[in-house]
Parts: structure tokens; C-alpha cells; sequence
């Protein structure tokens, strides 16, 4: 967009409030939106180190869970069969809430229990202690897990939001203030340019009336030419007399 | 988008067996009406495509919250779960136990690297 690019309008001085109040309208909202982008970056950098933390924090607790795994598979034998063809619907689910961080929302996935125990059964044989313990051990890490995930949807989300109120705000200060600042400057100087041109043509027409007045007055005089010389004489003598 | 988020209360989960195990007896298995699952074992023997197919079946599945996909197994389809950029469902990497979690290869953690890097 070209730097002196400006708005349509006729140079009025109704034009010019127009505009006047636009243009603080247009700083007002840059400023709320800049605001806005400030704090939702602030937001940002909280979930990004929070982020790398947890990324941490669930490579050990999956470590944690195969291991107890492993464990089950030692005492209990393979149960990875039997787990899957007993599986019906979940208990472990997740709810979304969502949290209003100047005007986005960030989802945050909550887990909760629905249900009883599936499993129940599993390693009744043998075992049943390692298997409650591994299922205890992955609860805790899907737990870790779903914080994660919510992590990063609101990390996924805040960086969309970000980049949209970036734009607008450089929108704002790059585009429309300077095209604004520009149709004020036309106004003005344009109004300025009808006054000069309003006064010129007030001195114009009065010139042209003296103008006029005296030709008539010339005319009148050349039209009883004789008569002059005898007016200003008779002025004169008058003088005289006084 | 509130009323869209309380209908996602699954994880999904495409894995090897162990993983897939354990998660299941943490109780994140489901099967719907329609008998679909919503986990994938992933073994040497699975094809790619069907790998492709579940995760953009999961993707678009409306009552999918989290997908959690091994990180191996994100590797296979790596230009997918790279090109996944929707917020719902999210999409978690996890460590798998015989290959070591590696967070350079994680496709959010290296978008949070290039911004904390570029900062």
C-alpha cells in the first residue's frame, strides 16, 4: 500500500470530525489489541516452559509404567490379549473446560473415572497385586498425559490467536492509522487551500467593486466632460472662499 | 465451541501392544456401537496405510479429544502428524518403551524450540 494512500471523501469539515474521531478510534483499538497481544504472549511463554517441563516429566513416568508392566508380565504372564478383548467403554475419559484468557479460549481437558473397574478379574490367577499396580502406574501417567495434552491445545490455540492479533495490530498501526492521518491532512490542507481561495476571491471582488465604482464614476465624468473641470474648480474656489 | 468440546471425552491411542496394554488397563478403551475401536496396535507386520487411514480417521472423529501415538509410530506417518495443525484433537507424542523419547523430533516441542529459540 502506498504511503499516502487515504480514504475517499470529500474535504469537508464534517468530513474532517469524521475522520478525527475514527482516528482515535483506530489508536484506541490499537492499543487494546497491542494489550491483548502482550498478554496472551505472556501466556504463551508460561505454557511453553511448561510444556518442555511435563514433555520431561512423562518420558520417566512412562519409563515408570513399562517397567511395572513388565512386572505384570513376570508374574502374571501375557495379558495383553486378554486386556484388549475385554475392553468395552472407557472409564478414563476427559472432559474439556475452557479457561478465558482475554477473550480466547483455552481448553483444558480434566480426566474423570465413569464406571467400575473393567478389569477386575485380570490376574486373579496370579498376580492380581503387580496388575492393580500397573493399572495405578498408567492412571498416573494418562493423568500426566491429558495435562499435557491440554498443554499443548491451548499451546496450539494461543499461537493461532497470537499471530491473528499481531496481524490486525500491525494492520492498524502500518495501514489504516497513517491512511487516516493522510485523509487529515488532505481535509486540512485542502479546507486551508478553500480559505485562501475564499479570500482571494473576497479581495478580487472587492477590487473588482472599486474597481467598477470608479469606472463609473470615470464614465460619469468623461459623460458630462465639461462639467469637471468646472466641479473641481468650483470645489476649489470653495476652498478658496473658506 | 464449548458445546463442540463436551462431546470429545476420548483419548484415541495408535501404539505397539505394550503401550496400547497398559493404557487400556488405565481404562482409555473404547469400543462404540459400530465396534470401532478407538486404539491401533502397531506392530512390524502393520501396513502404512493403515497407519495413515486410523490417524486421519481419529482426526476426524468428533468424540476424540487426545490422540496419543507412539513416537515411532509418529515417525512412520511423520509428514501427517507435521501437517496436523487443527487444535482438536490434539495430538500427543509419547515415548514408547523400546525407543527412547527424543524431543527433537516432536513435532510441537520443535515449534515451541523455534520460538523460544527465536525469542
Amino acid at each position: 500500500m502506498s504511503s499516502n494512500a487515504r480514504f475517499n471523501v470529500f474535504p469537508t469539515r464534517m468530513a474532517l470530525t469524521n475522520m478525527k474521531a475514527k482516528l482515535k478510534g483506530a489508536q484506541n483499538g490499537h492499543n487494546l489489541l497491542k494489550r491483548k497481544s502482550e498478554a496472551l504472549t505472556r501466556r504463551f511463554r508460561e505454557i511453553t516452559k511448561k510444556i518442555e517441563d511435563s514433555k520431561r516429566k512423562m518420558g520417566k513416568i512412562m519409563q515408570v509404567a513399562s517397567f511395572s508392566l513388565a512386572e505384570v508380565a513376570y508374574t502374571t504372564g501375557d495379558i495383553s490379549f486378554q486386556v484388549r478383548e475385554s475392553v468395552s467403554t472407557a472409564q478414563l475419559r476427559v472432559r474439556a473446560k475452557s479457561e478465558n484468557v482475554s477473550g480466547v479460549q483455552l481448553p483444558n481437558f480434566e480426566y474423570y473415572i465413569d464406571g467400575q473397574n473393567a478389569f477386575e478379574l485380570t490376574g486373579l490367577g496370579r498376580g492380581g497385586q503387580q496388575v492393580q499396580k500397573c493399572k495405578d502406574t498408567y492412571i498416573g501417567a494418562a493423568k500426566v498425559l491429558i495435562e499435557l495434552a491440554s498443554l499443548q491445545t491451548a499451546f496450539v490455540v494461543l499461537d493461532e490467536v497470537i499471530r491473528l492479533t499481531n496481524r490486525r495490530v500491525n494492520a492498524i498501526e502500518h495501514v489504516t492509522i497513517p491512511k487516516y492521518e493522510n485523509t487529515i491532512a488532505y481535509i486540512i490542507s485542502e479546507l486551508d487551500e478553500q480559505d485562501r481561495e475564499e479570500f482571494f476571491r473576497l479581495k478580487m471582488i472587492q477590487k473588482k467593486k472599486n474597481q467598477g465604482k470608479a469606472d463609473e464614476e470615470n464614465a460619469k465624468n468623461i459623460e458630462s466632460g465639461e462639467l469637471k473641470a468646472n466641479i473641481l474648480d468650483s470645489i476649489r474656489d470653495e476652498d478658496v472662499i473658506f | 465451541m464449548a458445546n463442540l468440546l463436551r462431546e470429545r471425552s476420548l483419548l484415541a491411542l495408535i501404539g505397539d501392544e505394550d503401550t496400547i496394554t497398559g493404557l487400556l488397563l488405565a481404562g482409555i478403551g473404547h469400543i462404540d456401537n459400530k465396534q470401532k475401536s478407538n486404539f491401533l496396535i502397531v506392530d512390524s507386520k502393520t501396513p502404512l496405510s493403515t497407519i495413515e487411514e486410523t490417524f486421519i480417521e481419529f482426526t476426524r472423529r468428533k468424540d476424540i479429544a487426545i490422540i496419543l501415538i507412539n513416537q515411532h509410530v509418529a515417525d512412520m506417518i511423520r509428514q501427517l502428524v507435521d501437517d496436523y495443525d487443527q487444535a482438536f484433537p490434539s495430538v500427543l507424542e509419547i515415548p514408547s518403551k523400546d525407543h527412547p523419547y527424543d524431543p527433537a523430533k516432536d513435532s510441537v516441542l520443535k515449534r515451541v524450540q523455534r520460538l523460544t529459540g527465536d525469542n
